[in-house]
């Protein structure tokens, strides 16, 4: 049972981290691609993470700080990727990135 | 003063616990060192977080609490979004930047509605210039949710009573 609550968290994980990777080919400018990237990259990762966490809870409980580390890092991920993703969107948009819009050329 | 110390006391405590969760290491040593550091750290920078009186910061702390559990979701729907746009055949995208005026005024507010828009469906924050935000939004009706019903500012404007 635990290995099919594990396996999901990581299938789950590896799908958004996919779909990430998948938007970073397929969307048409930068912008629209830090969309694919920024959101499917935070939850991919905290799922994976997540699935690792359970996992060391149930088989490992006899050090129980490596839980609160991996715990750590889903926190912290949570509120770094975003504000790396505004850091990119602002320098991009100070340089003067232009915007696609519906209709315009790949870039 | 009253104030100042009980922010001084609780960045003491968080970064001890910090400390004594990161290192995993119970002898004199390490908790000493661990000590001096958090105080250190509790007496240059208990002003960053913890601003104002004891009440108001246990009410923003109770909640943000939450808020966060509502925020989750909306990243889990965000991800479906961005799955559903990415996946599907014809690309259903038509991004526009838009422009919005908040109320809110304290730094901590601002970065947690950034984050907040950054990481819910279609929408990535570009800047904040003097409480106006700049939003990248994916599609139309993204960009609506922010602009015309704003559910998202004013969960946070609750969480940090800045109406």
């Amino acid at each position: 049972m635990l290995e099919i609550i594990v396996a999901a968290f990581l299938a789950f994980g590896i799908f958004f981290m996919f779909v990430g990777a998948v938007g970073l080919l397929r969307f048409p400018d930068f912008y629209t691609r830090l969309h694919a990237t920024g959101k499917c990259d935070t939850l991919g990762e905290a799922l994976i993470i997540a699935g690792l966490l359970l996992y060391h809870i149930f088989h490992y409980p006899q050090t129980p700080l490596v839980c609160v580390k991996l715990l750590f890092l889903i926190v912290f991920i949570f509120i770094t990727n975003p504000t790396a993703t505004y850091a990119l969107m602002r320098s991009a948009y100070k340089t003067g990135v232009k915007p696609w819009k519906l209709g315009d050329e790949r870039q | 003063m009253k104030g100042k110390g009980f922010g001084i006391l609780v960045t003491f405590c968080v970064m001890f616990l910090f400390w004594l969760l990161l290192s995993g290491i119970f002898d004199a040593l390490h908790l000493t060192a661990g000590l001096i550091c958090s105080a250190i750290i509790a007496l240059i920078s208990h002003d960053m977080i913890i601003k104002g009186d004891e009440e108001k910061i246990l009410s923003k702390s109770f909640k943000l609490a939450i808020y966060i559990p509502w925020e989750l979701w909306q990243i889990v729907l965000a991800n479906f979004d961005v799955a559903y746009r990415v996946l599907h055949p014809k690309m259903p995208i038509d991004p526009l930047i838009i422009e919005f005026d908040t109320t809110l005024q304290s730094d901590l507010a601002l970065v947690t509605l950034a984050n907040s828009i950054t990481l819910t469906p279609g929408t990535i924050t570009i800047g904040i210039t003097n409480g106006r935000f700049c939003v990248h939004a994916i599609a139309k009706e993204p960009a609506d949710s922010l602009t015309v019903d704003k559910t998202m500012q004013q969960k946070v404007a609750d969480v940090y009573m800045e109406w």
